[in-house]
């Protein structure tokens, strides 16, 4: 789960790690009392979506930026208006763009050197990994591929947690000195906490910033949370912003399905994870664009079928469903009716094509035949996708 | 034979009295799976289902009972210490169904396993367990589409292994072992160990490897095939078409921003290794059984 630069910031510092004073801002009133507290120094405007490449990014209407260093509140004033309510397009949005309904307004910084400071959880080796570089304020897989001496890594073992030694050796190979050194063992030491308490997956800071006198502060920060440990904090759970998730997605999570949305035209439809991608790619493989990633689960009941139908009917873009249940525990024969249930219950209004197979494959493929659902039935996956792939192209 | 788990298999299942755990138990023990304990906490001295002796801790039903495997239903914020809990019961093996577990508590666990006075070994979570097929099933796959045989199928996914066994059983090839070693990013036995151990099994003399987009485990496995295994291997991988940055359904199915993990580099380990490569999920026996002839 991921939060917005501003519930970030706000958590970091709760950790004792020094950012700009900032306030978020959902509306020009909101925006006032932001600017009355802020003064009349230079101030940054920030967009606050999930999405990267803010900075570089444009609006659907032409206005360029969607962060903005200012030097006057009637400045920030116009910038913000500009920004609040409108759709910035970033090369991480897609060209859909996303509608910014948060701004961060801050205090500016006279910024002497950019670092980059991030702690992930690394599977192989199941450990946390702390990555630092000297090379701050740009794209750190750039930095990796180009100049990969300039990564710091350092793994923190789950068990010991972060020792002093460490956060000394990564102060030291960044080039810190004197009171620099113990600033940036405070930060390291509150960032890696936030990270371990919270359960997160990725704390990042990136800049992290020395100013003139040689202080150190966090610039901008992303977070992402484990989904899988939302329910041990609450406090996180409530950063959720919906409007930064697809309503398709929010509907499917609410009947324990995993949908996600993707931006081709033939819907699937399928029981487990591994499985749902296999059909995805055969699809693929026969020439077609999926439009989904869907996994009913083990157990999928008519009810969840029913909720899968009308989720990926709701897609503008469909042209046709496959569904693709492996009948294992659960049997074919009762997927079978709850598929034909389902179909009727909606409004069918694209080609459907189903591939049972597994326990009582045959009783399931009558009910099929004998529903009067208009729907094709196919023997195997690689048959069905390719019915699928034909009717949806001889249709459009 | 086997590997891992065979008629001589004693089971104790974490979790019997919760529905998930009493509904899969009832489908093994009918497999013919030997159930000899079961733990609740605070239940110890009931009998499940008038048949299965429940207790306390693991550690009981090691000591009363004889298990010397274990199964975990339990949910996901109290999986991990289920599994902490088998370890310290010296359990050989433990098998960790659970879906969700929080990845912070699996990296614990993790560390636990590695440990040099650890006896466990773990499977999963977040995985369909083992099977040997006419002795042992342990877990929720369905046992009828298995059938005894010679070809061993290691899979991150559930149903995706389903297919393949089908498609074996099918053209008369049965399996030997058959495991899940789950979907999520942080787990007990890789693609690699599970290779290694059917390499080193006399009664396995095929291999099928089906893995999915994200780190880098298949890759790994494929090095130690390409110095190590002479048995034929066959291998599909699974989120070909997947976006970059999105998790698909399962936790560790993800190609990261920077492109690494994808089912192009992973197929190319094992154009490598020398693996005969299903392109579609509809082919993988056929690919096993175009360089394997039983």
């Amino acid at each position: 789960m991921n939060i917005h630069e501003y519930q970030a910031k706000h958590l970091l510092q709760e950790y004792g790690v020094p950012v700009p004073r900032g306030y978020a801002a959902t509306n020009s009133r909101e925006v006032e009392t932001a600017l009355s507290h802020l003064g009349d120094e230079m101030i940054v405007v920030k967009a606050q979506i999930h999405a990267g490449g803010r900075g570089k990014g444009t609006f659907t209407d032409g206005y360029k930026g969607g962060v903005k260093v200012v030097k006057t509140p009637e400045a920030a004033r116009e910038a913000a208006n500009h920004m609040l309510d409108n759709t910035l397009v970033t090369a991480q949005t897609g060209p859909e763009g996303r509608k910014v309904q948060t701004l961060y307004l801050t205090e500016g910084c006279d910024i002497e050197h950019e670092y980059y400071l991030a702690i992930v959880l690394d599977r192989e080796t199941a450990q946390s990994v702390i990555i630092a570089s000297t090379e701050g304020g740009m794209d750190i897989e750039e930095v990796a591929d180009k100049t990969p001496e300039k990564l710091i890594r350092v793994s923190v073992c789950p068990n010991m947690g972060l020792r002093s030694h460490q956060c000394r050796q990564v102060a030291f190979a960044l080039g810190f000195k004197g009171d620099q050194v113990k600033q940036f063992a405070g930060i390291l030491t509150g960032v890696y906490k936030m990270f371990w308490e919270k359960n997160a997956m990725l704390v990042e800071i990136n800049p992290l910033v020395t100013d003139k006198d040689g202080n150190l502060s966090a610039l901008d920060a992303k977070v992402s949370f484990d989904g899988n440990a939302i329910f041990q904090h609450p406090d996180i759970g409530q950063l959720r912003d919906l409007n930064e998730e697809d309503p398709k997605e929010i509907e499917a999570s609410k009947h324990n399905l995993a949908y996600i949305a993707l931006d081709g035209n033939i819907a699937c439809m399928v029981n487990g994870a591994g499985l749902a991608m296999a059909t995805m790619d055969i699809i693929q493989s026969f020439g077609g664009s999926p439009a989904n990633f869907l996994d009913v689960g083990g157990g999928a009941n008519e009810d969840q079928v029913t909720a899968a139908f009308k989720i990926i009917l709701s897609d503008p873009n469909v042209k046709g469903i496959l569904v693709n249940i492996f009948g294992g525990i659960m049997k074919c024969d009762v997927i079978a009716n709850g598929i034909v249930a389902a179909a009727k219950n909606v409004d069918m209004t694209v080609p459907l094509v189903v591939r049972l197979e597994g326990t009582n494959v045959e009783a399931g493929k009558k009910i099929l035949r004998e529903s009067g659902v208009a729907l094709t039935p196919a023997d195997s996956l690689a048959q069905a996708a390719e019915i699928i792939v034909e009717q949806v192209q001889s249709h459009s | 034979m086997s590997i891992l788990v065979n008629r001589d298999t004693r089971l104790v299942v974490q979790g019997i009295t919760g529905k998930t755990g009493t509904f899969h138990t009832q489908q093994c023990i009918e497999y013919g799976t030997k159930v000899v304990a079961g733990v609740t906490p605070g239940k110890g001295g009931q009998m499940w289902e008038d048949k299965v002796p429940v207790c306390n801790t693991v550690a009981e039903a090691v000591k009363e009972h004889g298990a010397n495997a274990s199964v975990i239903y339990v949910p996901p914020a109290f999986a991990a210490d289920s599994i902490l809990e088998a370890i310290e019961a010296d359990i050989p093996l433990v098998i960790c169904i659970t879906e969700g577990v929080p990845v912070r508590d699996m990296a614990e666990v993790r560390r636990r396993l590695e440990f040099n006075d650890t006896k466990t070994r773990l499977i999963g979570p977040n995985c369909p367990g083992i099977i040997t097929p006419g002795e042992c099933k342990i877990g929720i796959m369905p046992g009828y589409i298995h059938k005894p045989g010679r070809v061993g199928v290691i899979s991150r996914s559930g149903t995706l292994t389903y297919e393949a066994v089908w498609q074996l059983t099918q053209r008369g090839h049965g399996q030997s072992t058959c495991i899940g070693i789950g979907g999520d990013p942080i787990n007990g036995t890789s693609q690699l160990d599970a290779v290694r151990m059917l390499n080193e099994d006399p009664d396995t003399d095929a291999i099928i490897m089906i893995g999915e987009i994200g780190g880098s485990a298949e890759e790994e496995a494929c090095a130690y095939i390409k110095e190590n295994v002479k048995k034929p291997v066959a291998g599909f991988i699974a989120g070909a078409s997947a976006p970059k940055g999105r998790t698909m359904g399962h936790a560790g199915a993800i190609v990261s921003a920077s492109g690494a993990g994808t089912a192009e580099a992973k197929f190319a380990a094992m154009e490598d290794a020398g693996v005969s490569i299903a392109r579609n999920p509809s082919e993988i026996a056929d690919a096993l059984l175009r360089i394997y002839k039983g």
